[in-house]
């Protein structure tokens, strides 16, 4: 085990990487489509569902275009990332994995002080609730630790112990940096040292004026129905292929349309134009299609399906 | 006999279902074991985050042998009825016996019961007590299918006797039970293996975990006050709080940390609140300054650096959680500096109050007309008041309020203070919100009084417009809290305000503002969801859905639609709104009884009153309730009534023997005797009193009066007799009954009178 201290953001990245591989997690990639978090990449929403047993652990670049600052605020940001682990069944040991997934970035538990404090997890968009906590180091929280009990709709059965640490503010904290950008992306010592402001600060700005008040609204609704179109289109298509004579079921390319529309609703959201009795509206409608999705996923292979039509 | 120890060790228990989860399983073992037949002597339940602990002492190694006898069906009874006995009974036929019963021969059964070995009830008990735990929220984990609040992972179950102690053999999916448990998560890791629960309690203590919550709670709280005290500060108290935080530890350490110089200009308020909620922090007050200087934390841990590290890493998240709050504020200053009060509230003109009452702007310019309306009868400065109504609500789109709801109307006096508005009027701001409670204080200043009124009536009357009442324990919109709140404005400051004018006043601020600002909008909204044929009938009764049958043009039909969305027809037409008066009316005299049941007033005596009717000036109606409570607790009270009965009595007797009413005027010429002439007299001598006394509103007097009848009206029973053969003195008699009970019945009508 790493017992010096990590002197970069990209160094407490590689450290969990390192870590959870070295627990037997499949090293997973960034999905490649904007997603609020890591939550939505299908390797934790859709693997969540069905019976089969399932280990993986990736970095997913998320984007909440409302908390755009401009790169002013030193702890919010429209774009940033989360690390996310997702085991089912959940094995019995999680919290001590994961209390060692923080020695392994350099926090000593003899120094410091670890809670596990109340905290429900629920995604209305997604249908999905779990039970678990927010961890706390030194009153700060530093990850979410949650069992989930329902994704889509479905009962989770196993139940996946699902890990999301917020890596800015996880690395800020353990490097002692008070403003995002002043953060060392790369070692400071290297030849040409970057910060996260060096990587970040100016697509910080361009996606806020964007996010804020650039953005066409009458588009990013047309694309919410169109993506919403498509993927009840894609969900209805039947199982069969007449191509291949297959059953193929596309469960993911229409969960890539649900959360294409999750992101077009984030974006309407921050361009103001959804009142509050709307919201819950759209809210609602990608939540319909996620359940479809889910519904569609345990129908397959990867989602646990025999063979044997319900 | 012997000890019984279990603990239940899982992954962190919420804190706030701590208690009641150490409560539930006490119940449910304890209920358990008592019905199969296993005493105990004493129980004492613990939790900490990560255990819940249950210890009984005393219990017996076996149940008692029981041995009971049913009586069946008859021998001679068909097939069925003996099938459905040996179901219940289990034995078979053979095992029954037949006895002589007076009815013939009756099939007895004998169950024996031996004893049972206390191991094998605890295991059942307690099985079944984690299988059906009540948690408020439980889950699932792994592949497994028990439900605990987070996942279970041991079970010690023993029992120890003078011989020594020995597992409880118990299974509950997979998870055995043992005799072992673990100390703190960091600072003492390691299972261990206990005997008793004296040597549990003595081998967790020395593993860093406090059992008993009530040590740790007491454990903070010295520690925190006397750390304080060395510096001359105090701690802010906070129960609720300190039974949380006690509730996250295991081992509590307590630290003390500064607040930025930078952070101590922010309301004392605003700290404790961000530091409560988002850090669980106590806070640290200078009594010499009133000022929030430092913060508490409490550490499960002890460290090598004294806590060094822990402290600095809580301090960093506190600045940043005060830099939020500081911008909030600032930004707030800043708005009320540019805009005003009045400019920081322009926002609420799109906020929804509620989607059938319209805007919070609106409810703004009602609350407006209301407290002025009001202002008057409590003594206020109509225009301050007016002024107050419209700035009371700003502080809802402060930036500091949508971060901290829990600081509204707290954060307008700021505010308004900020804006240089009156005191009165930065006090209405925060004070309208009161009283929130039974035990909560009311508002006494006249500004205060004319918004918080304005401010309940508008509610109620506008959720009774749109038929939102309270059913059964569904409240949620508070609208007994409210009614209970206007009773008490009322009271507590005698404001001489009869409510049905109050319910008046609120239709004519609803229907004069709504005309004015939501209608309008709302027709034009309606037109348009008309043209893309959406269903509105949900507002509508089937009556009104014929009546909007009638109607051609879209416009009237939008019109039609929306009034009876906002409720307004139930305020427009005459027939209805007094309809909904006369139900608000009446959810208030139901308020008013409970009120005033909760201060010692008799319901009867309430009642008694409220029967005269038109009883809709609070004031003047409880002053007369408790004058008349008064004289019915003295002896001469307690005997006018025993007179009013029995003339009552008397009365409705001979009336309904009769067939007539004796209502006429009685005739003194008819009297016959002392007694009958002297009641008469008295009767002529006390009633001009008591309707003096009564259009004076002075209901001690009028009692008095009325006090004064008592002596007459026992002597006339006692030597009179009201059915006399002379059928003109009879009936005579009979009216001067009736004039005894109408007089009295001026103060309250006492047939309602129990006892």
């Amino acid at each position: 085990m790493t017992t010096t201290a990590p002197r970069s953001f990209q160094e407490i990245i590689l450290r969990l990487q390192t870590y959870w591989a070295g627990k037997g997690c499949a090293i997973l990639q960034p999905y490649d489509m904007e997603v609020g978090a890591g939550t939505f990449h299908p390797a934790t929403t859709l693997r969540a569902l069905g019976s089969k047993a399932w280990a993986a652990a990736y970095v997913q670049p998320s984007r909440r275009p409302t908390d755009g600052r401009y790169g002013e605020n030193p702890n919010r940001l429209q774009h940033y990332y989360q690390y996310q682990v997702l085991i089912k069944p959940s094995p019995p040991d999680l919290q001590a994995l994961y209390l060692g997934s923080l020695e392994a970035i350099g926090i000593d538990m003899a120094l410091h002080d670890i809670r596990f404090v109340e905290d429900d997890w629920e995604s209305p968009t997604l249908g999905a609730w779990g039970l678990g906590w927010e961890v706390w180091c030194d009153g700060m929280e530093v990850s979410q630790f949650t069992y989930f009990q329902q994704v889509g709709g479905h009962d989770c059965k196993p139940v996946s112990g699902e890990l999301t640490y917020g890596l800015e503010r996880l690395a800020m904290y353990v490097l002692g940096i008070d403003h995002v950008m002043d953060m060392p992306f790369n070692d400071p010592s290297a030849p040409i040292p970057l910060t996260y402001g060096d990587v970040f600060r100016q697509t910080e700005q361009e996606y806020s004026r964007w996010n804020f008040d650039q953005a066409d609204t009458d588009t990013l609704l047309k694309h919410f129905e169109d993506a919403e179109a498509e993927c009840r289109r894609i969900i209805e298509a039947p199982a069969e292929d007449p191509k291949t004579g297959r059953r193929i079921v596309m469960a993911h390319p229409a969960y890539d349309q649900c959360i294409k529309a999750s992101h077009l609703f984030n974006l309407l959201d921050a361009r103001g134009v959804i009142s509050v009795t709307e919201r819950q509206a759209y809210i609602g409608r990608v939540r319909a299609l996620a359940r479809l999705c889910a519904d569609a996923f345990v129908t397959t292979e990867a989602g646990g399906f025999d063979g044997q039509a319900a | 006999m012997a000890d019984l120890l279990i603990e239940l060790f899982s992954e962190e228990i919420p804190a706030r279902m701590q208690a009641g989860a150490v409560a539930d399983l006490r119940k449910l073992v304890t209920d358990g074991l008592v019905e199969a037949g296993l005493t105990y002597s004493s129980a004492a339940g613990f939790a900490t985050p990560r255990r819940l602990t249950l210890a009984l002492s005393d219990l017996p190694a076996m149940t008692r042998a029981t041995r009971e006898e049913r009586k069946g069906p008859r021998v001679d009874a068909p097939e069925k009825a003996l099938e459905g006995f040996l179901r219940s009974t289990g034995l078979t036929k053979d095992q029954l016996e037949a006895r002589d019963d007076k009815k013939g021969q009756v099939w007895f059964a004998v169950i024996d019961r031996p004893g049972r070995a206390a191991e094998e009830v605890i295991a059942e008990v307690l099985e079944a007590a984690i299988r059906n735990f009540p948690w408020p929220k439980s889950m699932r984990w792994g592949a497994g299918n028990l439900r605990w609040v987070r996942p279970l992972h041991s079970i010690l179950c023993i029992l120890t006797d003078e011989a020594g102690a020995r597992v409880v053999p118990l299974e509950v999916e997979g998870i055995t039970a043992g005799d072992s448990t673990e100390g703190h998560r960091f600072m003492a890791p390691g299972r261990f293996s206990v005997t008793s629960f004296e040597d549990y309690a003595a081998k967790l203590s020395a593993a860093k975990v406090m059992l008993n919550p009530q040590d740790r709670a007491e454990h903070i709280w010295s520690d925190a006050t006397s750390q304080a005290f060395a510096q001359g500060l105090e701690i802010v108290e906070d129960k609720a709080l300190l039974a949380e935080v006690s509730g996250l530890v295991e081992f509590p350490v307590v630290l003390m940390g500064e607040i930025r110089e930078e952070f101590l200009g922010l309301p004392p308020e605003v700290l404790q609140t961000s530091m409560r909620e988002h850090q669980k922090f106590f806070s640290v007050k200078n009594p010499k300054t009133g000022r929030i200087e430092k913060y508490v934390t409490v550490a499960n841990r002890e460290t090598a650096d004294g806590g060094a590290t822990i402290l600095h890493g809580n301090g960093k998240v506190l600045a940043a959680r005060l830099s939020d709050g500081k911008f909030f504020w600032e930004n707030d200053l800043r708005t009320v500096e540019r805009q005003g009060m009045e400019g920081m509230a322009a926002p609420l003109m799109n906020v929804t109050f509620h989607n059938r009452l319209g805007m919070q702007g609106a409810r703004v310019e009602r609350l407006t007309v209301l407290a002025r309306a009001i202002a008057p009868l409590v003594g206020a400065d109509a225009d301050m008041a007016a002024q107050a109504a419209k700035v009371a609500k700003a502080d809802l789109c402060s930036e500091m309020v949508y971060e901290f709801p829990e600081l509204q109307g707290l954060m307008g006096r700021y505010y308004a203070r900020h804006a240089g508005l009156d005191e009165a009027v930065a006090a209405a701001a925060q004070e309208h919100y009161s009283p929130l409670g039974p035990s909560d204080a009311v508002p006494t200043a006249p500004v205060s009084v004319a918004v918080a009124l304005a401010d309940k009536i508008d509610t109620l009357a506008g959720f009774w417009a749109i038929d939102e009442k309270p059913t059964g324990s569904k409240d949620p919109y508070a609208l007994r809290r409210a009614a209970l709140g206007v009773i008490r404005l009322i009271l507590e400051n005698g404001v001489s305000v009869p409510l049905d004018a109050l319910v008046n006043m609120a239709r004519d601020a609803y229907v004069g503002v709504y005309q004015r600002i939501g209608r309008p909008r709302l027709i034009e909204q309606i037109r348009a969801d008309l043209a893309s044929a959406a269903d509105l009938s949900h507002f509508l009764s089937e009556e009104d859905k014929a009546e909007l049958e009638t109607l051609e043009a879209s416009y009237e039909q939008a019109e039609f639609i929306a009034d009876r969305q906002m409720g307004l027809h139930n305020f427009k037409l005459d027939a209805r709104f007094e309809a909904v008066r006369a139900d608000l009316l009446s959810f208030f005299a139901d308020r008013l009884k409970v009120h005033l049941r909760g201060e010692g007033v008799r319901h009867d005596i309430i009642d008694a009153c409220f029967q005269l009717g038109g009883q809709n000036d609070l004031v003047l109606l409880v002053k007369r309730v408790k004058a008349l409570q008064a004289v019915l607790e003295t002896e001469e009270g307690a005997n006018l009534l025993a007179g009013y009965k029995r003339a009552n009595n008397i009365l409705t007797a001979e009336e309904k023997k009769d067939g007539v009413e004796y209502s006429l005027d009685p005739n003194p010429k008819f009297a016959e005797g002392d007694e009958e002439k002297a009641l008469f007299a008295a009767l002529d001598a006390a009633e001009p009193s008591i309707v003096e006394a009564l259009a004076a509103q002075d209901f001690t007097a009028a009692m008095g009066a009325l006090a004064t009848l008592r002596a007459p009206i026992d002597a006339f029973f006692d030597k009179v007799v009201v059915n006399s053969d002379n059928q003109i003195v009879r009936r005579n008699r009979l009216c001067l009954l009736h004039r005894v009970r109408k007089v009295m019945e001026q103060a309250a009508v006492l047939s309602a009178i129990e006892g």
